[in-house]
C-alpha cells in the first residue's frame, strides 16, 4: 500500500478531503467521543532521531482511534546502533505492524523504506527534506483560520534551508495557488532547486531579508527556528537572528485575521507577547497534529471516515 | 584528416564492438563505466582527440572479441550520449546500436547528495536516479530528490 513520503504523494482533492475528514473528527481527537475506528490496527513509531510533537502525535492519535502503538525506543539502545541497515530494521517491523510513522537523518530514508515495506510508511521528517505530515497539519491550521486555502499570502520566515516543514509547505501551497514570501538571512535561503520547482509549478515566489515589511500584506507568518549551529561564529548568528524575531509590537497594522504560525520547538523567535494575541495560531497548530493524523492513518489505512461523527451512543 | 585515416590508426578488429563519437577526452571514463579499465582481458584499443566532422575532434574504442550488451551501453548516457556503436562480426558490421537512456539510470551511479540514505553502500536497494530531462541530461535520486552534478556523479561511478 502507498504511503505519505512527499506532498507529491496526494492531489489536491486528496488533501481537501482528508483535511475535511480531519475536520470531522475533531471531538474525537478532543476526547468527547470514543471512535475506535483503527482497532486491532498497530502503528510502529521509529524515530531515528529525536522528536517530541510528531511522535506523540501519532502516538494519540492512534490511541484516540482505538488503534495501538509500538516504538523504536531509544535508537542508542535499538540495533541500529548495532550496524542494522534501515532495510533490515524495515523488513522486521513491516512484520509487527500495519503502519509506520518513521523520522530519519537521512534524506530520502522515507522513500526509501517505502520501497523497502509492505506497510504504509508516513514520512515524520527524512533530513532536510520532506515532512508532509506536518504541512498536513498546517493546512489544517491555515483552512480552520481562513476557511479555504486558495489564494492566500503566506510569508515562510527564518531557516529556509534546512528546515524540512517549509519545504513540504512551500510545495503544497502552490499548488493551492497561493503567494510565497521567503524572509531568510542570504545564508539560510530556501534551497534554489526548490525555488526552481515551485516557479516551473507557476508559483509567484518574492525572497528578501526583510520579515518584518512584509507583515502587513500577509494572511500567514510562518516562523521557524534559526539554529545558531548553522553559523560559523556566535557573532554572526546573534546579528542575523535578531532580524527574525517576532515581538506582539510588530503585529500593529497587520490584517485582522492574520495567523501566526511555528513548527515548534520555539527558542526566542516568537516573544511570548505573541501568545497573547489573536494571531498566534501555533498551539492550536501543535494541537492539529493529532486531528490530521488521525486523518491520514485512516486513508493509508483504507479505513473510511462516518460522515456523521455524532456523540450518540459514543460521547464520554 | 579524413574519417579512413582515424580508423587505419588502430588496426580493424576481426569480432567485437567499436564504440565512436565519444566526445573528445571521454575514453577513459567510458571504460571505467564499462568496468573494462581494470578487470578486462580482451584487448582494448583506444584513439582519442582524433579529427571529427560533426563534433571537431572526438575518441573512439575498439574492444575485440565482446559484443557488448544494451545494457552496459546504457551506462554510457551519462559520459557519450550520442556515442555510435558497432558490432562487429567477421571484420563487418553485423549490428548498429545506440545508447537508450530510460526513466531511470539503476546502479550506475550513486547519488551525489552526502546526507543521502544511499551513501551507507550497505544498504541493499538498487542506487536509482530517475531522468527528469534528456537534453541536456537532468537527473535527481529516487530516494532523496536532490538534482545530481554529472561531473561529481561520474566520480561515483558503482
Amino acid at each position: 500500500m502507498a504511503g505519505l513520503i512527499t506532498m507529491d504523494d496526494l492531489s489536491n482533492d486528496e488533501i481537501q478531503s482528508i483535511l475535511e475528514d480531519a475536520e470531522r473528527l475533531l471531538p474525537v481527537a478532543e476526547g468527547k467521543i470514543y471512535l475506535p475506528l483503527l482497532q486491532g490496527k498497530i502503528l510502529g513509531n521509529l524515530f531515528f532521531e529525536p522528536s517530541t510533537r510528531t511522535r506523540m502525535s501519532f502516538e494519540t492519535a492512534m490511541k484516540r482511534l482505538g488503534g495501538d502503538v509500538v516504538n523504536l525506543g531509544d535508537v542508542k539502545t535499538s540495533s541500529v546502533v548495532k550496524g542494522e541497515t534501515l532495510f533490515d530494521t524495515i523488513q522486521m517491523v513491516d512484520g509487527y505492524t500495519d503502519i509506520i510513522a518513521m523520522r530519519h537523518p537521512r534524506q530520502g530514508a522515507a522513500q526509501y523504506a517505502q520501497d523497502a515495506a509492505r506497510v504504509p510508511i508516513l514520512n515524520g521528517g527524512d533530513g532536510a527534506g520532506h515532512h508532509p505530515t506536518q504541512t498536513m497539519l498546517d493546512l489544517f491550521t491555515i483552512k480552520q483560520a481562513h476557511g479555504r486555502l486558495d489564494g492566500l499570502k503566506v510569508i515562510l520566515a527564518g531557516d529556509l534551508r534546512y528546515g524540512r516543514t517549509v519545504h513540504s509547505l512551500s510545495h503544497a501551497l502552490t499548488r493551492f495557488g497561493c503567494e510565497l514570501i521567503f524572509a531568510s538571512p542570504k545564508l539560510l535561503r530556501m534551497p534554489a532547486e526548490i525555488v526552481e520547482d515551485l516557479t516551473a509549478h507557476g508559483a509567484n515566489v518574492v525572497e528578501t531579508e526583510d520579515l518584518l515589511s512584509s507583515l502587513e500584506e500577509a494572511d500567514v507568518v510562518y516562523m521557524t527556528r534559526i539554529q545558531k549551529e548553522r553559523f560559523a561564529d556566535e557573532d554572526e548568528y546573534t546579528k542575523v537572528a535578531g532580524a527574525y524575531k517576532l515581538h506582539a509590537s510588530n503585529l500593529e497594522g497587520t490584517k485582522e485575521d492574520m495567523i501566526i504560525m511555528h513548527p515548534l520547538p520555539r527558542v526566542d523567535e516568537i516573544h511570548p507577547s505573541v501568545d497573547q494575541t489573536r494571531h498566534a495560531r501555533y498551539f492550536q497548530q501543535a494541537f492539529n497534529g493529532v486531528v490530521a493524523r488521525m486523518a491520514l492513518l485512516c486513508r493509508l489505512l483504507g479505513v473510511k471516515v462516518p460522515e456523521d461523527i455524532s456523540p450518540a451512543g459514543g460521547e464520554l | 584528416m579524413s574519417q579512413e585515416h582515424n580508423m587505419r590508426r588502430v588496426t580493424a578488429i576481426r569480432n567485437g564492438t567499436v564504440i565512436d563519437h565519444i566526445p573528445s577526452g571521454q575514453a577513459m571514463r567510458v571504460l571505467e563505466m564499462l568496468n573494462m579499465n581494470k578487470t578486462t582481458s580482451v584487448p582494448v584499443s583506444m584513439v582519442m582527440n582524433v579529427p571529427s566532422k560533426k563534433m571537431g575532434t572526438k575518441d573512439i574504442i575498439k574492444v575485440e572479441d565482446r559484443e557488448l550488451t544494451q545494457d552496459e551501453l546504457n551506462r554510457l548516457a551519462l559520459v557519450a550520449p550520442e556515442a555510435h556503436v558497432a558490432i562487429i562480426r567477421a571484420y563487418s558490421v553485423a549490428e548498429k546500436m545506440t545508447i537508450q537512456i530510460g526513466e531511470e539510470v539503476t546502479n550506475v551511479v550513486r547519488c551525489t547528495f552526502s546526507n543521502c540514505i544511499t551513501t551507507n553502500l550497505r544498504e541493499p536497494l538498487a542506487h536509482r536516479l530517475r531522468v527528469m530531462g534528456r537534453e541536456p541530461l537532468v537527473l535527481r535520486c529516487h530516494y532523496c530528490g536532490r538534482p545530481q552534478d554529472l561531473e561529481k556523479l561520474i566520480g561515483n561511478l558503482l
